[in-house]
C-alpha cells in the first residue's frame, strides 16, 4: 500500500436509488478510481447527485448496487477508519467551545489526554483559530465556523478527506483564501482529497483532476487533468491555463446545467 | 391522495380509541363517575331542547364574547404600541410572560371584590387570561418584522397611514391570528373557571352544580359540549391560522 | 497632551431595561399603597401592599399555613417531575413514529384549547378526594407542554449533526447523549419551564375550585369567610412562588445560553 500511484478509493458500478412510491435514481452507475495523495474535485449541475456520491463513498449511506473500496477494504454503509468528512452546512456543535469541538473525535476514541492536547493545539493553530480556542461557535463568523469543522476532521489525521461544498455559504474572497488553506492542508498532510463543489473556478484552481457530472442520475461525462504543480495557490487564477480549464469545464457542463434548470422549472 | 386517505383512517382510529377508553373508564369507575359515550351524546342533545340550558349557554357565550372582544382590541393595541417602542417592549415582555405563567385563579377573589358577583367579574377574568397571549404575539410580530419591508415602504414614499395599511398590518396579521387563537382558548378558560368558582349562571356553574348535586349525567354531558366547542373552534382557527401563515 | 473627553459611563441598554422594569414594579406597588391609604380604593376590597406583605410574613410562621404550603408544593413537585419525565419519553417515542404522530397531532394542537378543569370532577370520581386528583390535574396540564417541546427540539436538531455523529462512528447511545440531547436542550428547557408553570397552575386551580386542602383551598376559604388579610397574604405568597421558581429556571436557562455564546 506504499505505492504512491496506487488507487486509494475505488468505485465500481456504484448506483444509488432512493426507494419509495416514486423511486429516484440519484446516481450512477459510476466507475471511478481516486489516486492516493491526489486532489480530486467533482463539479456538476445542482441536484445531480454530487452529495450522494460523497455519502456512499464516505459510508454514510449504502449504495443500491456496485462496490466501493477504500485502501482495499469494502465500504458499505459505515464510515471507515481513516476517512474524514467536512459537510456543506455548519456542523460545529454550538454547545462546545472551539477547543472541545476539535477534541470531540479524539475523546471518543479514547486518546491519551496529553496527546489530545498536543494534536488539538496543532489543528487549532493550523487553521488559525488559536485566539478563538475558548470561544463558542455562535461568537464566530461563518468562515471561522467552517474552519472549526475542518480542524475537527483534520485532527483525526484522515487519509482520505471528503469535503461537500464546504465553502458554499462563504463570500468569494473568503472562498479563495479558504481554498489556499485547503491546498496547504492537503500538501502538509499527504492526504487524498475529494472536493464536491459547484464553483468551476474553485475546481479548476485547486484540483489535480476534475470530474464533471451529468444531470440526474449523476454520471461522469468528463475527466480532466489540470497538470498544476503540487506547490500552488490561488494566484494561479491569473495563469492562462486556468481560463482554458474553466472554459472546458463549462463547455462540458453547460447543456447538463440547462437540463437541471429545465427539469426543475 | 394516499396521504389524505391515510389521515382520515388514522383520525377515525383516534376517535375510536377515545371512545373505547371512555367506555373502559365507565366500566371501571361506574355511573358515579361518568356516563358512557352514547348515553352522554343523547343527553347532551336533549339539553339543547331545554330553555334553562339555553339560559346558561347564553350567559357563558355573552361573557366569553365580551371578554374575547376586549382582549382582542386591548391586546392588539397594546401589542402594537409596545412593539413600536422597542424600549417599552423590552421592559414589558418578561413582565407579561411571568403574568402568563402565574396561577391567575388565585386573583379571582380580588376580581370578585372589585367587580361584584355577576357577568362583569367573569368578563374581567376572561380578559386577564386572554389578553396576554394577544399582546405577546402582536408584540413579537411587530418586533420581528423584516426591516427591509419598512425600507421598501419608505423607498416607495408611502405615508405613515399607507405604510400601516399596506405593509405593517399584512406583515403582522398571521402572528396576530395565532395570538387570537390562543387568546380564544384562554378567554374561554377564564370565563369557565370564573363560573365554576362563584356564579349562579353559565356552563361552568352547571358543571359544578352537577358535581354538588351528584348529577353525573349533567356533568358529563356539559363537559362533552365544552370539549367539542373548544376543539371545534380551535381546529377552525388553526386552519385559518395555517392558511394565513402559508400565504406568504 | 489633549484632554480626553469624559463621557458619562453609559448604562448598558440591557441594564437600563432591567432597572426600568424594577422601577415600574415598585412604582405600581407604591401607587397601590397610596390609593389604598388615601381611600381611592375601598379598603374592604383591596389591602395596601404593606399590609399584604406583613400578613404574608405573619402567615408563614403559623403551623397551619406551613402544612398547606408543604402539601401544595409536594403535590406540584410530584406532578411536575412526572410530567417532565413522561412528556420527554412520549416525545422521543412519538418522534420515532411519524404516522402515529401525524394522527395525534390534531389532538395535541387542540389540547390546550380545552379548559382542563372540566375533567376535575371526573378525576375526583376516579381517584377520590385528596392529593391524587390534584396531582393528576397538574400532571395532565403539564405533560403536553413537555411532549410538544421535546418533539420540537428533536425536529430542530440539524440533520448534519447526525451525520457528524456517524462520521465519528458513534453508537446509538453516544449519539443520543453527546449530540442529539445537547442540540435539543434549549427546547427541552422551554418544556421544563412551561411544565412547572402549568403544573403549578393546575394544582392551585384544582385546590381552589374543589378541594379541602392546600394553598388554593385556603385562599378560597379565606374569601368565603371574608378574611381578606389571610386571602391577600396567601395570594401574594402563591404569586411570588410562581414568579420566583420561574425566574430561577429562566436565569439557569440564560446562563446555559450564555455558555453557548448566545445573548
Amino acid at each position: 500500500m506504499t505505492d504512491a500511484t496506487a488507487a486509494h478509493a475505488v468505485l465500481h458500478g456504484v448506483t444509488r436509488v432512493y426507494p419509495g412510491a416514486n423511486p429516484v435514481h440519484a446516481l450512477g452507475p459510476i466507475d471511478l478510481s481516486i489516486t492516493r495523495g491526489s486532489f480530486f474535485s467533482v463539479v456538476g449541475p445542482s441536484g445531480c447527485g454530487k452529495s450522494t456520491l460523497l455519502d456512499v463513498l464516505a459510508g454514510l449511506s449504502p449504495p443500491s448496487a456496485g462496490r466501493i473500496t477504500f485502501e482495499g477494504q469494502p465500504v458499505n454503509g459505515t464510515v471507515p477508519d481513516g476517512v474524514g468528512v467536512v459537510f456543506q452546512e455548519d456542523s460545529s456543535f454550538p454547545w462546545l467551545t472551539v477547543r472541545d469541538n476539535v477534541a470531540f473525535g479524539l475523546r471518543r476514541i479514547g486518546t491519551d489526554p496529553a496527546e489530545i492536547a498536543r494534536r488539538v493545539d496543532h489543528a487549532i493553530g493550523f487553521m488559525g483559530l488559536t485566539d478563538f480556542a475558548a470561544a463558542y461557535p455562535a461568537q464566530l463568523s461563518g468562515g471561522m465556523r467552517q474552519r472549526v469543522c475542518i480542524a475537527r476532521t483534520l485532527v483525526l489525521r484522515p487519509r482520505l478527506i471528503l469535503l461537500d461544498e464546504p465553502f458554499g455559504a462563504l463570500d468569494q474572497q473568503t472562498r479563495l483564501l479558504m481554498g489556499d488553506e485547503l491546498l496547504r492542508l492537503w500538501r502538509e498532510t499527504d492526504a487524498t482529497v475529494l472536493l464536491i463543489t459547484h464553483a468551476l473556478d474553485e475546481a479548476a484552481m485547486l484540483s489535480d483532476r476534475v470530474g464533471v457530472m451529468s444531470a440526474r442520475p449523476g454520471r461522469f461525462i468528463d475527466l480532466l487533468d489540470t497538470g498544476w504543480p503540487r506547490d500552488r495557490d490561488s494566484r494561479i487564477v491569473s495563469d492562462p491555463g486556468f481560463g482554458a480549464i474553466t472554459a472546458r469545464l463549462w463547455s462540458s457542463l453547460r447543456t447538463e446545467s440547462m437540463k437541471a434548470i429545465g427539469a426543475r422549472a | 391522495m394516499i396521504r389524505r386517505r391515510e389521515g382520515l383512517l388514522d383520525g377515525a382510529l383516534i376517535v375510536l380509541v377515545i371512545l373505547i377508553v371512555w367506555q373502559g373508564l365507565y366500566a371501571y369507575a361506574g355511573a358515579v363517575a361518568l356516563t358512557p359515550p352514547w348515553q352522554t351524546v343523547r343527553y347532551a342533545i336533549g339539553l339543547f331542547g331545554t330553555p334553562s340550558f339555553w339560559g346558561h349557554l347564553r350567559g357563558t357565550l355573552a361573557a366569553f364574547g365580551w371578554s374575547l372582544l376586549i382582549s382582542a382590541v386591548l391586546g392588539i393595541a397594546l401589542g402594537l404600541w409596545l412593539g413600536a417602542f422597542r424600549f417599552a417592549g423590552d421592559v414589558a415582555e418578561p413582565m407579561l410572560t411571568s403574568l402568563y405563567t402565574i396561577p391567575k385563579v388565585t386573583l379571582y377573589p380580588v376580581i370578585l371584590l372589585l367587580f361584584g358577583l355577576g357577568p362583569s367579574a367573569k368578563i374581567a377574568f376572561g380578559v386577564i387570561h386572554g389578553m396576554i397571549p394577544v399582546v405577546l404575539f402582536t408584540l413579537g410580530a411587530v418586533k420581528t418584522i423584516r426591516p427591509v419591508l419598512l425600507r421598501t415602504a419608505r423607498a416607495m414614499r408611502l405615508s405613515p397611514m399607507q405604510t400601516a395599511r399596506h405593509v405593517l398590518v399584512p406583515a403582522v396579521l398571521p402572528e396576530i391570528a395565532s395570538g387570537l387563537r390562543v387568546g380564544f382558548s384562554l378567554c374561554l378558560l377564564g370565563v369557565l373557571i370564573g363560573e365554576m368558582f362563584a356564579s349562579q349562571r353559565g356552563i361552568g356553574f352547571l358543571i359544578i352544580n352537577g358535581i354538588n348535586s351528584h348529577n353525573v349525567r349533567l356533568t358529563t354531558a356539559v363537559t362533552l359540549i365544552v370539549i367539542l366547542f373548544a376543539v371545534g373552534a380551535n381546529s377552525a382557527l388553526l386552519m385559518l391560522d395555517r392558511r394565513l401563515h402559508h400565504s406568504r | 497632551m489633549k484632554r480626553t473627553i469624559v463621557t458619562r459611563p453609559a448604562m448598558s441598554r440591557a441594564r437600563r431595561v432591567v432597572w426600568t422594569r424594577w422601577g415600574i414594579t415598585l412604582l405600581l406597588v407604591l401607587l397601590l399603597e397610596a390609593a389604598c391609604r388615601l381611600g381611592f380604593v375601598p379598603k374592604l376590597a383591596v389591602l395596601p401592599p404593606s399590609e399584604v406583605i406583613a400578613a404574608m410574613v405573619a402567615l408563614l410562621s403559623t403551623q397551619e399555613v406551613l402544612t398547606n404550603v408543604a402539601e401544595t408544593f409536594s403535590t406540584v413537585a410530584i406532578a411536575f417531575t412526572a410530567s417532565v419525565l413522561t412528556g420527554f419519553v412520549l416525545g422521543v417515542a412519538l418522534h420515532g413514529a411519524p404516522r402515529l404522530r401525524r394522527a395525534i397531532d390534531p389532538l395535541l394542537a387542540s389540547y390546550y384549547a380545552v379548559p382542563i378543569f372540566v375533567f376535575y370532577p371526573l378525576l375526583v370520581a376516579l381517584l377520590g378526594l385528596g392529593a391524587l386528583p390534584l396531582m393528576a390535574i397538574g400532571y395532565l396540564a403539564a405533560v403536553p407542554a413537555m411532549l410538544i417541546a421535546t418533539l420540537l427540539g428533536l425536529d430542530r436538531v440539524p440533520p448534519v449533526l447526525r451525520r457528524v455523529a456517524r462520521m465519528h462512528r458513534l453508537g446509538r447511545v453516544s449519539t443520543a447523549v453527546l449530540v442529539i440531547l445537547p442540540a435539543a436542550l434549549p427546547n427541552l428547557f422551554q418544556g421544563i419551564k412551561l411544565s412547572l408553570a402549568y403544573a403549578f397552575i393546575g394544582v392551585i386551580a384544582g385546590e381552589f375550585i374543589l378541594s379541602s386542602g392546600g394553598l388554593g383551598y385556603a385562599i378560597a376559604f379565606a374569601y368565603d369567610s371574608f378574611d381578606n388579610r389571610t386571602m391577600y397574604g396567601l395570594m401574594l405568597f402563591v404569586l411570588l412562588s410562581a414568579v420566583i421558581s420561574n425566574g430561577l429556571l429562566s436565569s439557569w436557562e440564560s446562563r446555559l445560553q450564555r455558555r453557548r455564546g448566545l445573548q
